[in-house]
């Protein structure tokens, strides 16, 4: 049993390091660490950056610029991002739409879409969850009825992420609603965002950020060139895009930035007169969170190294999703309570000398619940693991 | 970066699983704990002869120079099948002390017995008032014209009654509670001046308090320098920490294995009760704690044996806070999901809810190691 990295790998941990320390920019760490909402621009400035180093989609295949990297390289990179404070990959394109093309896509899907993706160029959003289908997916609604050479889409898609800065956008829509099985006629489609009869009218939620949307589809006219595989098939693409889901890290690397700022924080409050880290109370809370996390990152491990021989990951991502998001959720938990009474102030009504910086705690910690409802609820991944790897 | 063990760790792991499988039944175990000794001389020799009991000792003193992650396999069969002979008091504890602290002759004397299954040892340290403060020693050890004489004494000395020595910490200097002052003596337990008042634990291991009135030991008897001995004992108590954490696993996972079985043939309402989403769920958190229980005792069995002490005491303690917890949890779950039948003698499960109860305050509970993290930074 050997817990370290190989000299090769740790040597690949160094040029990431040495790479992010040169190429991410100041201002996009600063708004991350600060929980700063990113714009459209930033986030599409930093898959530019990935792309010019051709680390822009790592698990693509190498035709298409993906680095052939191990999986524990991808995990060293996703680490080090997260450590280092890199804004979030935009999952939608690169990670999820693009898995899909890759392995359902006819060679001009592939030429048309990939390169936009890859390069930042194109924003893409998800469109899957609807009002009545949440977790049950499969009882999705929005229509696409085939008419000559589109197909004419109606319905309502919800909780879709960054719509609002989105050119273009992935649905599960239903073609044909006559099957004895939900699963069958539903298919998948991609749309412009532009096309007319698509509007998007945003959620804002508690902390008073914009992130998700509604998107109203009305007799929105789609090519049909713009099908992903077959009509009607469309379940067995999103099951692939489930399974296809690489490796979630439980993110730990951003977890251990966290931790440091807690501890700054915790050092800088005082409680009767001492440092808050050194209440006994605060501080045993906080050790527990550091334990579980120092745990979660040798379970990361373990896991990976069961899949070097190429095993497909299994339950073991929804284990690391679960504890990963409460690790998550429990240190903004923290840090709420670090700041004591100064989480309240929220908005400054005047310009001057307003912390804004201890004003975004507590939205921080609002915002977070979403991490064990979304990509899956935490329930949704306890049945998972439930029938996957339990047999119940 | 590896996980798995070589192979001859797994190798040995396989033999010691078919021995407990085939020898050491619940049935088994349970004629052995209601014996006399309550524990089986049978089975020692088995472990002696199977090499277990030189498996960390250096080969030069017929050891097999074993780290602790070798010992890792064994400590988990010896949790999941419940073992109630003195392998951790005698290979992880008393040996370590003289195999770490032991002058040449001692060694000489000691480790071949050890290992040929001749000698059993016992730790004889905590005191009544001392909690889990391992610098907490009121017993004295008066020097003498050529030896020391012992006076003062030690509680829940875990199979001291089957021990042919015992490794005592005394203050040869110092108030109760100085870093400064310990030292460390070989005894024989049926020298004069030493009272066993034996018991069986909860668990149902033998245990003795121990009473030493003017006990006159040689000043061979000491291990190692005279009043140094804390940091010893601290790295001795560290690597049978990392021991017990790995002990701890193989009995969580039969504790799950056992559960998850019951969940799936246990009927009510016509069906399975697995298949209640609200047992399911909590069957997946017992799951789930016993990966991240894992995984830290693995980070604990690599750091046992380090060298940079710092690191030793966090990653030891972060390990013991993450197990106590799953042992709580785990055991409590296990009884819980097992409804009344948990409850009863019959079923292993109670006696492993026991032995995890126990295991979760061995060498210092969750709070104690909580505290001993965070003095880490």
């Amino acid at each position: 049993m050997d817990l370290n990295y190989s000299p090769e790998e740790m040597a690949f941990r160094d040029e990431v390091r040495a790479w992010l320390k040169d190429n991410l920019p100041d201002e996009l760490r600063d708004k991350v660490v600060n929980y700063e909402e990113l714009t459209k621009e930033d986030l599409l400035r930093w898959q530019k950056i990935t792309a010019e180093r051709g680390w822009g989609a790592p698990d693509w295949p190498e035709a298409w610029g993906g680095t052939n990297w191990t999986i524990v390289q991808r995990h060293i990179f996703e680490e080090e991002c997260g450590y280092a404070g890199c804004p979030p990959r935009i999952p939608f394109g690169v990670s999820m739409c693009a898995p899909v093309l890759h392995k359902f896509g006819t060679p001009e899907q592939k030429q048309r879409f990939l390169p936009g993706m890859y390069n930042g160029d194109v924003f893409w959003c998800q469109g899957y969850s609807e009002p009545g289908s949440g977790s049950d997916l499969a009882s999705l609604k929005t229509s696409a009825i085939r008419e000559g050479d589109s197909y004419v889409v109606n319905g309502q898609k919800i909780w879709t992420t960054w719509a609002q800065h989105a050119d273009w956008i992935f649905c599960l829509v239903r073609t044909r609603a006559d099957f004895p099985k939900r699963q069958q006629g539903i298919s998948f489609l991609l749309m412009d965002m532009n096309t007319p009869g698509i509007s998007v009218r945003p959620l804002m939620l508690m902390d008073g950020g914009h992130e998700v949307n509604e998107v109203f589809f009305d007799d929105v006219r789609v090519p049909a060139e713009n099908l992903i595989h077959e009509e009607n098939d469309g379940w067995t693409v999103a099951k692939y895009l489930l399974g296809h889901e690489r490796l979630g890290t439980g993110n730990t690397g951003a977890s251990k930035r966290e931790v440091l700022r807690l501890k700054e924080l915790a050092a800088q409050q005082s409680k009767n007169g001492k440092p808050l880290i050194d209440d006994p109370r605060f501080r045993d809370r906080l050790s527990r969170v550091e334990v579980e996390l120092m745990a979660l990152e040798i379970t990361n491990l373990r896991f990976l190294d069961q899949m070097r021989g190429g095993r497909a990951p299994g339950a073991e991502v929804s284990l690391l999703k679960i504890r990963g998001t409460e690790i998550q959720q429990a240190l903004t938990e923290l840090m709420l309570e670090a700041v004591g009474p100064l989480a309240q102030p929220f908005r400054s009504l005047h310009a001057t000398d307003f912390d804004q910086h201890t004003a975004s705690i507590a939205p921080r910690y609002c915002n977070y619940r979403k991490t064990s409802i979304y990509a899956g609820s935490n329930e949704i991944q306890r049945n998972i693991i439930a029938k996957a790897s339990l047999g119940l | 970066m590896n996980f798995d063990y070589s192979e001859e760790q797994q190798l040995l792991a396989q033999s010691v699983r078919q021995f407990l499988t085939k020898e050491y039944t619940f049935a088994a175990r349970q004629a052995i704990i209601e014996s006399g000794q309550g524990y089986s001389e049978q089975v020692w020799a088995t472990f002696a002869e199977m090499g277990l009991l030189g498996l960390p000792f250096a080969s030069d003193g017929g050891g097999f120079g074993g780290n602790a992650v070798d010992l890792m396999p064994v400590m988990e069969a010896i949790g999941d099948g419940l073992i109630v002979e003195p392998y951790l008091a005698s290979v992880g504890l008393g040996g370590q002390f003289i195999a770490g602290g032991g002058s040449p002759a001692q060694r000489q004397e000691i480790l071949p017995a050890l290992i040929a299954g001749r000698c059993k040892l016992a730790f004889a340290q905590t005191e009544r008032e001392a909690r889990y403060n391992l610098a907490h020693i009121a017993c004295r050890a008066e020097k003498t014209d050529n030896g020391y004489r012992l006076e003062g004494e030690k509680c829940v000395v875990l199979h001291a009654p089957c021990a042919d020595t015992l490794v005592v910490s005394a203050r040869t200097a110092g108030p109760p509670t100085a870093t400064d002052g310990i030292s460390l003596f070989m005894v024989d337990p049926s020298a004069p001046g030493v009272t066993l008042t034996p018991y069986r634990t909860l668990d149902n291991l033998r245990a003795a308090d121990v009473r030493f009135a003017g006990t006159v030991v040689p000043a061979e008897a000491l291990i190692g320098p005279a009043g140094q001995a804390l940091p010893l004992i601290e790295a001795v108590v560290d690597y049978a920490t990392a021991l017990v954490c790995a002990e701890a696993v193989g009995a969580m996972r039969f504790a799950n294995d056992t559960t998850l079985e019951y969940l799936k043939t246990r009927k009510q309402f016509g069906v399975p009760i697995g298949s209640f989403q609200a047992l399911q769920h909590r069957m997946v958190e017992m799951t789930i704690i016993s990966e991240q229980a894992k995984s830290m005792a693995c980070l604990a069995c690599v750091k046992a044996d380090s060298a940079d002490a710092d690191e030793r005491r966090r990653i030891i303690s972060a390990a013991k806070v993450q197990i106590a917890d799953a042992c709580r949890h785990i055991s409590q779950e296990a009884v819980q999901l097992h409804g009344g039948m948990g409850m009863t003698e019959e079923l292993k499960v109670s006696h492993t809810f026991r032995r995890l109860t126990m295991i979760a305050q061995t060498f210092g509970d969750a709070d104690h190691h909580l505290e001993r993290f965070a003095a880490c930074g």
